[in-house]
């Protein structure tokens, strides 16, 4: 079972694993997009850590919800309000129990990352963070053992967007330029499923 | 829906190009100062991008209970009032994101809501701004 402390060890060790790889995000987004990536992100996942420290919530969701909204208010560019989605949507499918099972946490998690999709309009081989994420969700099973899985699954989905051509978002406006370079959004999206995986004891 | 001006809320990604629109759309419609518009541009710092707080602090700012229109530019701000719309209770009642061209649909918004019309009406004309083509 995973509870309120899971999430929370997942969510800090994601704003480390951000805070460590920032500068190659940023190069990547200075690459095909507005080289923000990762300065965004650090400042919201920042933002994320403080949240939980201060309010403690005290259920998977709460933890999810509380960081989803710190996500969409603090980062100031588009992978605010898309993480923020992702981990809100999350959280709210999870609703006030106190611990979940992983399946429970799979389907949860297939639910944000549809209104992630919703949101942007986009859909897997548009060049985003869906590349990686959907090969994740489609990895995640009934037990904690599939989140190694998840975390190679989207690590791999990052890398195959190198030769894909972005079809939402800034790097849309390159056209094919945007080719052969990964995307940042589905760079951080890996950082999240391994900060996942490493989360379970 | 009775009574009030439809608010009308201006996202951009920098404070100047929120700012100056606000400005040009109220002195080209002729609007008062008491008019409900206002701009959302940039982050809380000044800096290029797009703020949540901004934004729910704009549309209670100008919501006079006859709805609120929204009007982005680009992509954190179209994914931004999205987000918040999702979330139900950030934004004022009837608080709608109107599809339109920025500039032109925030003239076109502010010209009809300053006559008086309601919140479709506001959309309508905002909207309808795409169809003005310049050759």
């Amino acid at each position: 079972m995973l509870d309120a402390e899971f999430f929370r060890r997942w969510l800090t060790a994601t704003a480390a694993l951000v805070d460590r790889e920032a500068a190659r995000l940023t190069e990547l987004d200075s690459a095909i997009g507005d080289a923000d990536h990762g300065a965004n992100l650090q400042r919201g996942f920042t933002a994320v850590t403080e949240a939980l420290a201060k309010d403690a919530p005290d259920t998977p969701g709460a933890v999810l919800v509380l960081a989803g909204g710190q996500l969409i208010s603090k980062v100031g560019g588009a992978s605010g309000p898309l993480y923020g989605t992702l981990l809100r949507r999350t959280g709210k499918e999870l609703g006030d129990a106190a611990e979940v099972t992983p399946g429970q946490f799979a389907a949860a998690f297939a639910a944000g990352v549809e209104a992630v999709a919703r949101l942007g309009g986009a859909q897997a081989g548009d060049k985003t963070m869906l590349d990686a994420l959907e090969p994740a969700v489609a990895a995640l099973g009934a037990s904690t053992d599939t989140f190694a899985t998840a975390r190679d699954a989207a690590g791999q989905g990052a890398r195959d967007t190198v030769p894909l051509r972005a079809r939402k978002g800034r790097a849309s406006y390159l056209g094919e330029r945007s080719i052969g370079h990964e995307d940042p959004g589905a760079a951080s999206s890996a950082l999240l499923l391994t900060a996942l995986a490493g989360a379970v004891a | 829906m009775a009574g009030g001006t439809v608010g009308i809320v201006l996202v951009s990604h920098s404070r100047e190009v929120a700012d100056s629109a606000a400005a040009l759309a109220v002195a080209l419609a002729g609007a008062g100062p008491d008019t409900p518009v206002a701009a959302a541009g940039g982050t809380p710092d000044g800096g290029l991008g797009t703020s949540s707080e901004l934004i729910a602090g704009a549309a209670a700012a100008v919501d006079r209970g006859a709805g609120v229109a929204v009007l982005v530019d680009l992509g954190s701000a179209v994914l931004t009032v999205k987000a918040l719309l999702a979330e139900g209770d950030e934004l004022p009642p009837d608080t709608r994101l109107v599809d339109a061209p920025f500039l032109e649909g925030a003239i076109a918004a502010v010209v009809t809501a300053s006559a008086g019309g309601g919140l479709d009406a506001v959309e309508a004309a905002a909207s309808e701004a795409y169809g003005y083509r310049k050759v």
